[in-house]
């Protein structure tokens, strides 16, 4: 059923959040907490090449060590094949496997060897300088566009670009070519007036979570594993450890820990299965925990890119035709998110004729991971910078300009299917009305907007209820906690129960306790476990009404579910949920409700970012003097977690614009491992951002739910981007603008203007 | 009828450019039974895993199974993956 927004009394509230005191008192159990009896310390063996053959690996020095129990290698594997469902997309299995632990090349620096079990750290760490491994090294290749060039070192000698006919002979570093869109782009560049055409780059950039990868693991003689971690999908993890390693899933047990920043980057294995391969050798729990190092250099990070967008336009600020190509970096095995880049970057736009193409290129770095908007802000950077400068030389106001093309009920977007109702040009308007963009700047200060879209998906999610016999509710889901989602899935099912939030307690399960549950990601959980959550509510308000009726020996047709209570015309007093509850026993039995769904119609999230910045001219550092993220979430369940959110994604999305890259020696080795000098923002390098929640109910959900988590990444990057061009006049084609890349392009543009 | 739009990798492939065409099928599949019997080869393109559906303007990540109404606008894009 659906809920009226007038008539809600918890939805909308702001409570503490449940997991609260846990967090800030240092209780909460995250991936590097848990510890058992006899457990052993495992440690990796990574590359120091970016490229190379194995030419051998001896352990034997290693394991001859005291204290050593267990070596594992590549070859201790079984060959994988095919590919898993990881509830977004498929992952290859056999590229998985390589990565994991190489088998004959090493693909990056910092790919994984081999992996030691001991009885201490320090032995662990002693033994991986034991273990000899034979290198071939082979020319390697960093950045996107050399990678594509047909003389190139090539990563995979079996590899033949997808998506091209008839498929090529020639190996090639490019995976995958695509094409989307529709119209005829000739015809409406022929139609415009003014075209702007340019090219663009972004760095590699990590996702930057705080918490590095940890879990302990560990297989009994029976062959039944537990494994403890801090991920985005204990499903994901229990399934993808299962079938690489070749066991069932119901012998895999994975139990979530907290997570201390997830943001894409833990939703698939790394130490997981090497944990229980050492487990298995060595019959004792095995712990690993990454370095922060290892982390920079082995996990993550997004795709580079390099983009070129031309868009067209009448005089009177018509976008005839759009097109772009999208090329990205994948890393060590293809899987960028150039898909999501093609279909999204000109979403915020209604347009009659555009062609997008991406191509998805190996290179010689870690295999890229998920994103927040994976592809989008990318892609977003490059078509709202065009655009911004598309409206400059049509002397149009930026929002106004994209106001007059924006998308809205009815356009068929780049991908083909048609928006039903979003809330894109709400954003704007509200962008045009707020006094942040009314509000006077000084020398050298410059404003930049841009807009940005994502899909938000749906999904496979369970959630189980249970009325406890004081009138307590348990929410028991499956999806961990990334982003406030305890607090908003106890408050959709107060609501649904019509009692106060602090009577329902949720929780996380683990692989053993409840269906499946797709991963934490695409921005789904509120809107997809939320239904979830609500269904099973209501499969429980369904029970409590037919324990009412028993009680009243009345027919359940005569009772209603109002207030937390059952009511009946024939009685005066109600039955609260409390008084139901501790009948139980005698009416049945437990009471609880159930819900397994593959939710659909997710609603898709559109939003709009204003920026000031200050620019020193004597440094090139960038200031961020004002920030306002204006985005529509559909209905807040918890505005508080809606608005971090829209404030994070912001603060990642600032870091990617001004200083965050990973910076490669010419052997291409990782030069800034660590956050000393991988510039990620703090707190003092960034104003409160403010926040605008535009409320355009999604009529798929219950409470009007989209996805939120994820769009306030996409604009920031063009947002500062274009501010900076406003503050000193230089368009700023390369991320990051790094101190010395802005000072360098204000020389250059002072030296051609004198 | 089922309105099926072709454009992009799927239209150069099977449609030569870009076609939106008119199929019987009541669900996503007999849509892709439909369409195989027009353009052989494709009904292994769009079950794939790695491509989802929208319904009139509704993304089903895996919707082989979802029913497309009378007059729906039925299309294949690649599948989403998320951060």
């Amino acid at each position: 059923m659906t809920y009226e927004d007038g008539k809600l009394k918890v939805v909308g509230t702001r409570p503490i959040r449940p997991d609260g005191v846990d967090k800030v008192t240092g209780r909460a159990n995250f991936g590097a907490d848990h510890s058992m009896p006899g457990m052993l310390w495992g440690r990796i063996l990574r590359s120091p090449h970016a490229h190379a053959r194995i030419t051998g690996i001896d352990v034997s020095k290693a394991e001859a060590l005291p204290g050593v129990k267990a070596v594992v290698t590549g070859a201790d594997m079984a060959e994988s094949s095919g590919s898993a469902d990881a509830g977004e997309s498929a992952i290859n299995l056999r590229d998985l496997s390589r990565n994991v632990l190489a088998h004959d090349k090493v693909l990056y620096d910092g790919h994984a060897i081999a992996a030691i079990a001991a009885t201490s750290d320090k032995i662990a760490r002693e033994a991986l300088k034991l273990i000899d491994v034979g290198y071939e090294v082979l020319p390697h290749v960093m950045d996107v566009d050399e990678a594509m060039k047909p003389d190139a070192p090539l990563l995979h000698d079996d590899m033949f670009t997808e998506g091209i006919e008839p498929t090529p002979e020639t190996s090639s570093n490019i995976a995958k070519k695509m094409v989307i869109g529709f119209g005829d782009v000739d015809d409406g560049f022929a139609k415009a007036d003014v075209i702007i055409e340019r090219t663009l780059k972004t760095a590699p950039v990590h996702q930057g979570y705080i918490e590095p990868h940890a879990c302990v693991a560990t297989i009994s003689e029976d062959g039944q594993a537990v494994v403890w971690c801090s991920s985005q999908g204990q499903f994901v993890i229990r399934d993808l450890c299962s079938q690489l390693l070749g066991m069932e899933a119901a012998d895999v047990r994975v139990i979530p820990a907290e997570i201390g920043g997830g943001f894409g980057g833990k939703t698939t294995v790394y130490l997981e299965p090497v944990a229980l391969m050492l487990s298995q050798k060595s019959s004792r729990p095995v712990k690993m925990t990454m370095t922060r190092g290892e982390v920079f250099r082995a996990t993550g990070p997004t795709s580079a890119s390099s983009m070129d967008v031309k868009i067209g336009a009448t005089r009177d600020g018509r976008i005839t035709a759009a097109s772009a190509e999208f090329r990205f970096q994948a890393g060590a095995f293809p899987g960028s998110p150039v898909g999501a880049a093609c279909m999204a970057s000109f979403a915020p736009y209604d347009l009659e004729n555009v062609s997008i193409t991406g191509y998805d290129v190996v290179t010689n770095g870690p295999k890229v991971a998920a994103y927040r908007a994976p592809g989008a802000p990318q892609g977003a950077y490059a078509v709202e910078t065009v655009v911004d400068e598309l409206a400059e030389a049509l002397n149009m106001d930026p929002v106004d300009f994209r106001a007059l093309n924006g998308a809205r009920e009815g356009t068929k977007a780049p991908y083909g299917a048609t928006f039903k109702v979003v809330g894109n040009l709400e954003c704007l308007e509200a962008t045009k009305d707020h006094p942040h963009y009314k509000s006077n700047l000084g020398p050298d200060q410059g404003r930049g907007v841009a807009s940005g879209f994502w899909f938000n998906i749906g999904g496979q999610s369970a959630a189980t209820v249970a009325i406890n016999p004081d009138g307590t509710v348990s929410v028991v889901e499956g999806n961990p906690d990334i982003g406030g989602s305890r607090a908003s899935m106890a408050m959709m099912a107060a609501e649904v129960f019509g009692v106060a939030v602090e009577k329902v307690r949720p929780m996380i399960a683990d692989t053993a306790s409840i269906a499946h549950n797709d991963v934490t990601g695409g921005s789904r959980v509120t809107f997809a476990t939320g239904m979830a959550v609500v269904q099973a509510s209501e499969d429980a308000v369904e029970q409590l009404k037919k324990r009412a009726a028993k009680m009243w020996d009345v027919e359940v047709e005569d009772v209603v579910w109002q207030d937390g209570a059952a009511h009946t015309a024939t009685k005066d007093a109600p039955l609260t949920l409390a008084d139901i509850a501790a009948q139980a026993g005698r009416t049945g039995g437990p009471i609880t409700g159930n819900a397994s769904i593959n939710a659909r119609g997710a609603g898709p999230a559109f939003t709009t970012h204003i920026c000031d910045v200050e620019v020193d001219r004597e440094t090139g550092a960038v200031e961020i003097l004002r920030y306002t993220a204006i985005q529509d979430a559909g209905k807040a369940i918890h505005p508080s977690f809606v608005e971090g959110q829209m404030q994070g994604g912001v603060a990642q999305g600032v870091g990617w614009a001004l200083n965050e890259e990973y910076i490669y020696s010419t052997d291409g080795n990782m030069e800034n491992p660590g956050f000393l000098d991988y510039r990620m923002p703090v707190a003092s390098d960034l104003p409160m951002i403010d926040t605008v929640v535009i409320e355009v109910p999604n009529p798929s959900h219950p409470f009007g739910v989209r996805g939120v988590g994820e769009a306030p990444i996409v604009p920031p990057l063009a947002a500062v981007a274009n501010a900076v061009y406003d503050a000193v006049g230089v368009r700023m084609t390369e991320l990051p603008i790094s101190p010395p890349r802005l000072l360098a392009a204000i020389d250059a543009y002072k030296a051609a203007a004198e | 009828m089922a309105r099926v739009l072709l454009s992009g990798d799927l239209g150069r492939r099977f449609a030569d450019g870009e076609a939106e065409i008119e199929v019987k099928g009541d669900s996503v599949r007999h849509v892709i039974a439909a369409l195989e019997d027009l353009y052989p080869g494709i009904a292994e393109v769009l079950s794939d895993g790695r491509m989802a559906v929208a319904i009139d303007g509704t993304i089903h990540q895996d919707g082989l199974y979802e029913p497309v109404p009378a007059d729906a606008e039925v299309i294949f894009m690649p599948a989403i993956g998320g951060g």
